[in-house]
Formats: structure tokens, sequence, C-alpha cells
């Protein structure tokens, strides 16, 4: 009886909320990882710089412009077409070398665009305001409508990314590239396209999560590193190039995170995703889903 | 190397360019100024730190991107040894610095050695975080964000010299430490465990096939690497009197990555020079442009025309040479 009532129900309620928020935005930076891993076998270490970047961008045109809605369009897009170039200067040469190269060359990437945002914008952490300003009661809380909406927004942004897999043109050659480069390439799909438009796919869902995060967490230059390697954790946890695997393992960590900081800081609640991470290496290397390629 | 009857053997001008080369770095202290002594001994402590890492980076095949904590750990180590045993020992500082080191190098190798190529990596980041987060958050015992501060010890061989140490001295210090660590190291990479690992680099599958058991080899080769790389930890312990968790963080991690790539991975000395070339180039810039001057942009860039245009590194032409 003593152990029942001393667990605090309503903050644990709180605290799912607030992980499976934080776990979708999570997602859908996981899945932009895991997609360009998946079908171009780079693991992009710029991913959270780009998520970054994007929020920054944000940042300044919702300065500039007073709307959120054209700051989340505008970053996205920006920063599809940096990640395409990127991958057009840095990654394509690099085509058919040993996979540690693209780790490596991403790398450096994230430490010119990581030191740029520093020199550019200063360490001081920038706030944007919700764009949806209003609340409703959970417990004792005002909790912001704006934060269920992003989830449900990542949500949508995941669904149209499998609908678009699915039944696009580009979707389909996608798909044919990640099953078979060569053959791919024989039946005509250009694939040095495909894969400038994953890298710019990924790099432009990295930046609108990193839009919508702003109003959460605030932005500087250094949660690139945070986020980056939080969706390492997930795409191990779920399995690499797993689409769906990464989704419920970033829900998860999320949800296992949220819970532990009612006990621990916050920072030290990041403890528990890696030893999520270290159990997983311990009894199933490939990760909780298999390491089966989404097709 | 073509051979040729008349010229002299490999192995004769091997010994003499590391004997000129170990000359320099001797006589280096009587014609540099106390700044760039510090500077030159930084690159060496730099130097054991890379290196170490290219044990698993050139010689195994396993990018790192863990170095940070057995760098740490040496650190920390060795400032546990000086605070609290008086008077402080360095011997002492030593020990501990390496068993600390060793000790996470056991745990890191463990569970990083399951998964392989960019998953190691991965993992070996990670890690890193693990250990920066702990030692952050640990201030009890850690100092924190603040570091711990502690004076340099003399140094002792019992009964025979109790001296202090110097600029110059702790420069020959470090050098003989380096430079026994690089013998020991080359003498690795040569030995049938060294083979082993670089057979597991070129072809895993078959390395297992023919009957090595090649986790307990890479579980091995990253303790080895991570007790060297906690030699450097103690070093730079002993040379900035301090231990922060700034170096346990994975931008040194990164750092080591970068030193490999650019000197040449596979060289053992590629890496010292590479942490040279890249401190020059960090010294360089800000001396020109100012201290502000973000200087990892233009590294950066080095850096990644390195990778696409010049793989092998700067030493990567005489890669096979210096493994002969």
């Amino acid at each position: 009886m003593d152990i029942l009532s001393s667990i605090p129900w309503e903050l644990l309620l709180i605290q799912t909320v607030n992980g499976i928020v934080t776990g979708m935005i999570l997602a859908l930076v996981a899945s932009g990882l895991t997609l360009i891993f998946g079908i171009m076998d780079v693991v992009n270490f710029a991913h959270g710089e780009l998520f970054m970047l994007g929020a920054y961008l944000g940042v300044i045109v919702v300065a500039t412009t007073g709307n959120f809605w054209i700051g989340l369009v505008v970053a996205a897009g920006v920063v599809a077409i940096l990640g395409a170039a990127l991958q057009v200067s840095t990654l394509r040469p690099l085509i058919g070398r040993d996979p540690l190269n693209t780790i490596l060359v991403t790398f450096g990437i994230s430490l010119i665009l990581q030191n740029y945002a520093l020199w550019q914008f200063g360490t001081v952490v920038r706030k944007v305001s919700e764009p949806i300003g209003s609340y409703f009661t959970l417990f004792y809380l005002q909790y912001p409508w704006y934060r269920i909406f992003v989830a449900g927004l990542a949500a949508a942004i995941i669904g149209a990314l499998y609908v678009f897999l699915k039944y696009s043109k580009f979707g389909v050659w996608i798909r044919a590239t990640t099953q078979d480069r060569t053959m791919a390439q024989a039946m005509g799909i250009p694939v040095p396209l495909v894969y400038t438009g994953v890298f710019a796919l990924g790099a432009g869902m990295a930046a609108a999560s990193g839009v919508l995060f702003a109003p959460l967490g605030g932005v500087a230059p250094t949660m690139g590193l945070d986020w980056v390697l939080k969706a390492f954790i997930v795409v191990v946890v779920g399995g690499m190039g797993n689409l769906g695997g990464s989704i419920v393992a970033a829900i998860l960590i999320s949800l296992l995170e949220a819970y532990a900081s009612i006990w621990v800081s916050p920072s030290q609640a990041v403890i528990v995703s890696f030893i999520a991470l270290i159990l997983t290496l311990l009894f199933k290397p490939t990760g909780l889903f298999g390491t089966t390629v989404t097709r | 190397m073509p051979e040729r009857k008349a010229a002299l053997s490999h192995t004769t001008i091997y010994w003499i360019g590391f004997c000129v080369v170990m000359a320099l770095l001797i006589a280096a202290p009587f014609a540099l100024s106390t700044f760039w002594q510090r500077f030159l001994t930084e690159i060496l402590i730099w130097g054991l730190l890379a290196m170490s890492s290219d044990l698993l980076i050139g010689y195994t095949g396993m990018v790192s991107f863990g170095h940070s904590v057995f760098f740490g750990l040496g650190m920390y180590g060795a400032a546990a040894a000086l605070l609290m045993v008086k008077p402080p020992n360095l011997w002492l500082a030593i020990l501990f610095g390496l068993a600390g080191a060793s000790g996470a190098g056991l745990f890191v190798a463990y569970f990083s050695t399951r998964v392989r190529d960019i998953y190691f990596a991965i993992t070996t980041l990670i890690f890193s975080q693990i250990f920066y987060v702990i030692i952050f958050t640990w201030t009890s015992v850690t100092g924190g964000e603040n570091g711990l501060l502690f004076s340099r010890p003399h140094f002792t061989i019992p009964f025979l010299v109790d001296a202090r140490f110097t600029t110059a001295t702790m420069h020959w210090f470090v050098l003989a430490v380096v430079a026994g660590s690089y013998l020991l190291l080359r003498r690795i990479t040569q030995s049938p465990f060294g083979m082993v690992l670089q057979s597991i680099r070129e072809n895993e599958a078959r390395t297992r096939a023919i009957g090595f058991p090649v986790q307990r080899y890479k579980i091995v080769a990253v303790m080895l690497s991570g007790f060297f790389a906690g030699l450097a930890g103690v070093l730079y312990a002993l040379q900035n009197e301090f231990a922060a968790p700034d170096f346990v963080y994975f931008v040194t991690s990164g750092d080591t990555v970068i030193f490999n790539v650019i000197g040449g991975i596979g060289t053992l000395v590629g890496p010292i020079v590479g942490a040279g070339f890249f401190q020059l180039l960090r010294e360089m810039l800000s001396r020109i442009f100012g201290d502000q001057f973000p200087y990892l942009i233009p590294a950066g860039f080095v850096f990644i025309a390195i990778i696409i245009f010049l793989p092998q590194g700067l030493l990567g032409f005489a890669r096979r040479w210096l493994n002969k």
C-alpha cells in the first residue's frame, strides 16, 4: 500500500505525455537518419547540426516575418537544399568507398556547421514563443496544446514519408535503389539523383524537427550533438535502417528518460537511455527489431 | 621498397631516421622558447593519444569515437593519486591513471566489440558521452564542471633522484614515454597478435573462419589502445596540472580521429604528424585572426579535403615502409 501511494501518479501521466511529445520529435529526427543510412549506407554525423541549423533558421524567419509556419517551411526547404549541396560536394565522391569514410566526412561537416553557428549566433540560448497559445488543464498543470500538436504533426510527417515511399514514383526509385543499386541503375533509375534526393529529404526532416522543437527547449549551437546522440541510440536500439523500429525505439527511450527525470535531474536522466543501449547491445546487438531494411 | 644490393638495408635506414628525429626532439628545448617547448610537448602527448587510437583505426579497422574516455580517466586517475596520497608521487599517479583507463577500457571493450564498423563508432561515441555525463554530474568526487586542480609531483627515483620538473625536463620525460610507447606499439603491430588484428581489418569473416576468436582479439586491442590513451591522459594531467570534464567530452575523441586521418592511419608516426599539423594550423590561425576565430571551420575543410583527395593521409605514402 505504501509503495503504491508513494508513486506520483499525476506526475507519471504528465511525464508520459511529455515523453510521447519528445519521442515523436526524436522519431522524426531518427527516421531521417535511418532513411539516409538504409538507402545510402551513410551514417550522417551532421544530422544533429542540420537539426540545429533548421532551428536557427526557423527562429530567424519567425523573428522577421512573425509567422511560425513560414519559418517551418522555409527552414525545412533551405536545409534540404543545403543537404543536397553537401551530398553532391562531399558524399558523392565517396560512393563505393568504405562506409567508414562517410562517417568521417559527415563528422567534418558537423564540426564546420557547429562552429559556424557558434561563431555566427553566439552561445546564448534563443527562445521562440509557441505559435499556438492555448492550454488545457492536465491535473495541476496548464498544458500547452502546442505540444500535442507537435506530436501529431511529427506523426503526420512520418506517415506522409511512408506514403511517399510506398506510392510515389520517387519512392519506388528509392526502394529499388535500397534493394539493389546496380540493378536499379541498369533499369534506368538515376541513382545519384536518388541519393541526393534522399539526403535532402532527411536534412529537411531534421530541420523541420528542429523548428518544431525550438519553442519547447530553446535554440543553442550545441543542441545538435544531444539530438544526434539520442538519434544514434534510437537507431541502434531500434535496428539500423528499420523505420518502424526507430519510431518505436524513439518513443520508448523518450518515455524512459521522461520517467527517470521525475527522480533525478534531466542531465542524469540521459543515463537511462545509455543503459537501454547497453542492455540492447548485450542481449540483442542487432537491435530490438532486427536488421531488416524497410522495403 | 625496391631492394638494391649496395644501398643500406631498410632496418638501418629506419633506425638512423628514428635516431635523427629523436635527437632533434631531445635537442629542441635548447633551441625553443618556453612557449614552443610546451607546445611541442603537447603535440607529443596528443600524438600518443592519436597513436593509441591508430592501433584500432589503422590496424584493426575499427574507428573509435570513444578515446576521450580513456584519456579522461587517465587524467582523473592521476589527479586522484596526486590529491589523495601525500606526498604526491609521480609513479603512483601514472599507476592510478593507467588503472582508471584500463578499467574503462575493459568496460567499453566488452560492450562495444559486440558490434562492428559504424555501429562500433556510434557505440564508442555514446560511451564517451556516458562517462562525460557521469564525471560532469558527480561533482562531489570529480569537481564537476570545474574539474580538479593539483600541483605537479617531483620526478623521483627512490634513493637516487628527487628533482622538480622544469619545462625542459618535463619535455624529455614526455618524449621518453611517447618514444617508448611508439616502439612498444610498433612491436605489437608487428607481432603475431598484430598480424591477427590486421587480418581482422582485411577480412573479419575469414579470420574467424581460420579459427581465431575475433571478438577476444578485438577486446584486447581496444584495451591496449585504451591503456596507451590513458598514458597520454596522465601525461597531459602532469603537464597542465589539472583534470577537466571537457577532455572526457567526445570532442577530444573527434580530435583524435582527425589527427589520425590527417596524418595517415596505419603508420603510428602519422597520427603524431597529424597532431602536430592540426595544432600548428590552430596556432597559426589564432595568431593571424585572433583568439576568437573559429579555427575548426577551416580545419574541418582541410579534414574533409584530405578524406576525399588524400585518403591515405600526409604520411600515407610511407605506410608500407614504416611498417616493414
